[in-house]
């Protein structure tokens, strides 16, 4: 019975993706809705990226230390391990699942509210394919914009390391020395690929639960929250398939 | 001309549509009244296609709505206007946008043409100086009169409104009735509307179709003022 209503699910989300990528009625209001949900989406993420990166790059830092607190082991080590905390994981994964929350909550929550008031009956009656003009605008929105954000995350990050550093951790120019030590910038590139999936995976899960919501207001409620998690179990997944693919 | 046989739609076990023929013509306001759960809004649903019927057929002037493609549907879909019983307006888009929202994805027309059919639009259901202002802006009647104009920007050839006067007072209700009688009438709409306002039933219903437990009980054609007066 699970295994049934699994695959119905599986089959129900990948019928949702077909007609999402289907050919727009007018590429003008695509275009229009397209850059309304980068900024609902991406650049209104900006303010909260940028306060966990600064503050989650500072405290890898104290922490690596703390632990590396060895006379044997160099003072760049603890740069070179944040920036590989940073980068490799960090980053792309951890801001991805914050943003799982933010933006995810956001696409059921609305998508669920226009399902309830009858909005997409309406978009349908009218000839418009709801499926495309509410969710590909919002996949090619994220899909373009995380990488940006969680490039800018890994500055931060960096940048917040650093502060701490200066304030007595490593001396600030052993924490330079270390972070252009045995740089490998295909570490970047792996971190961006994971972001584009990452992205897509937050659009798509949640979407699919805003989407076919059935009843009032609790149920879009309920709805967000499952769109939150599920989009986050799909992160953690992905992020361990495409590390096993990339990096092995 | 729309014409319906012998449709049936069931939800799982629950058979809600139990097969309803009908005919609604152009110029004509066709009234749909039921109690609640007789199968109203599922009926109105299915003519439009948001429900796919389980059998029979619904035909629009020669065309059968279950073997058109996509590309034909949506053809005809832009022929149609529907008025949601809570209005369904887009909370996110200005009172103008949403009244130009169809043409903007469907039509031709220049940036003016559009700005100016919204206008005529907005006029035509009593609206003046609304267009910059947002759905939740307006009340419950002023709300109704803009889904209205949403309905009729596109020119269609099929008009249909689920409950239009729910949560509306009496006097509000008159106003949206007759403005949809007289839109009927001038742009010989076919008009299909669901309520269970028997007022609307006396003053507009040029046919009127009773369901009762999702089968038609009753069927009155003619003229509805000569039909009540004689049986009052």
């Amino acid at each position: 019975m699970m295994i049934t209503s699994w695959i119905s699910t599986l089959g129900k989300f990948f019928i949702m993706l077909g007609r999402a990528f289907s050919k727009p009625e007018s590429f003008k209001e695509y275009n229009k809705a397209f850059w309304r949900d980068l900024d609902h989406l991406g650049v209104d993420s900006l303010g909260i990226v940028t306060i966990i990166s600064v503050f989650v790059g500072a405290v890898v830092t104290i922490q690596t230390a703390y632990n590396l607190n060895d006379p044997l082991i160099p003072d760049y080590y603890i740069a070179i391990a944040t920036r590989e905390s940073i980068i490799l994981e960090f980053s792309p994964t951890i801001v991805s699942l914050i943003l799982a929350g933010k933006v995810g909550s956001n696409i059921a929550g609305t998508l669920g509210s226009m399902r309830v008031t009858e909005q997409i009956d309406a978009l349908e009656v009218m000839g418009v394919n709801p499926y495309s003009y509410l969710i590909l605008p919002k996949i090619i929105a994220l899909v373009f914009f995380n990488p940006i954000l969680i490039s800018l995350s890994m500055f931060l990050g960096i940048v917040g390391g650093y502060v701490a550093a200066s304030f007595g951790v490593v001396a600030p120019q052993d924490f330079i020395q270390g972070l252009q030590i045995e740089f490998n910038s295909y570490y970047v590139v792996y971190a961006l690929m994971k972001t584009v999936v990452f992205a897509f995976l937050i659009v798509s899960v949640s979407a699919y639960y805003g989407f076919f919501v059935k009843g009032g207001a609790i149920e879009v409620g309920i709805n967000s929250t499952k769109a939150v998690v599920s989009s986050s179990v799909a992160i953690i997944v992905a992020n361990y398939l495409l590390t096993q693919l990339l990096l092995v | 001309m729309i014409e319906v046989n012998n449709i049936k739609k069931s939800f799982g076990s629950t058979e809600v549509i139990k097969g309803i023929s009908a005919n609604f013509k152009p110029g004509e306001t066709s009234l749909i009244i039921g109690s609640s759960g007789a199968g109203k809004t599922v009926f109105l649903k299915a003519l439009v296609g948001l429900h796919n019927i389980d059998s029979g057929e619904i035909v629009y002037d020669d065309r059968q709505l279950g073997k058109m493609d996509e590309d034909e549907r949506t053809a005809l879909r832009t022929e149609m206007g529907m008025v949601f019983q809570g209005n369904a307006l887009f909370d996110s888009l200005t009172i103008e946008e949403n009244v130009s929202f169809a043409l903007n994805m469907f039509s031709d027309m220049s940036e003016e043409e559009k700005r100016d059919r919204a206008n005529f639009c907005l006029k035509r259901v009593n609206l003046n100086n609304v267009g910059h202002q947002f759905p939740a802006e307006l009340s419950g009647g002023m709300q109704k009169r803009v889904a209205i104009a949403r309905a009729i920007s596109m020119n269609p050839k099929y008009l249909f409104c689920d409950e239009p006067n729910s949560g509306l007072d009496p006097k509000t209700a008159i106003v949206i009735d007759n403005l949809l009688q007289e839109i009927t009438q001038e742009f010989n709409i076919t008009t299909v509307i669901n309520t269970h306002d028997m007022n609307s039933v006396i003053e507009i219903g040029d046919s009127i179709i009773l369901i009762k437990d999702g089968l038609k009980a009753e069927s009155l054609a003619g003229h509805r003022r000569r039909y009540f007066n004689h049986h009052q």
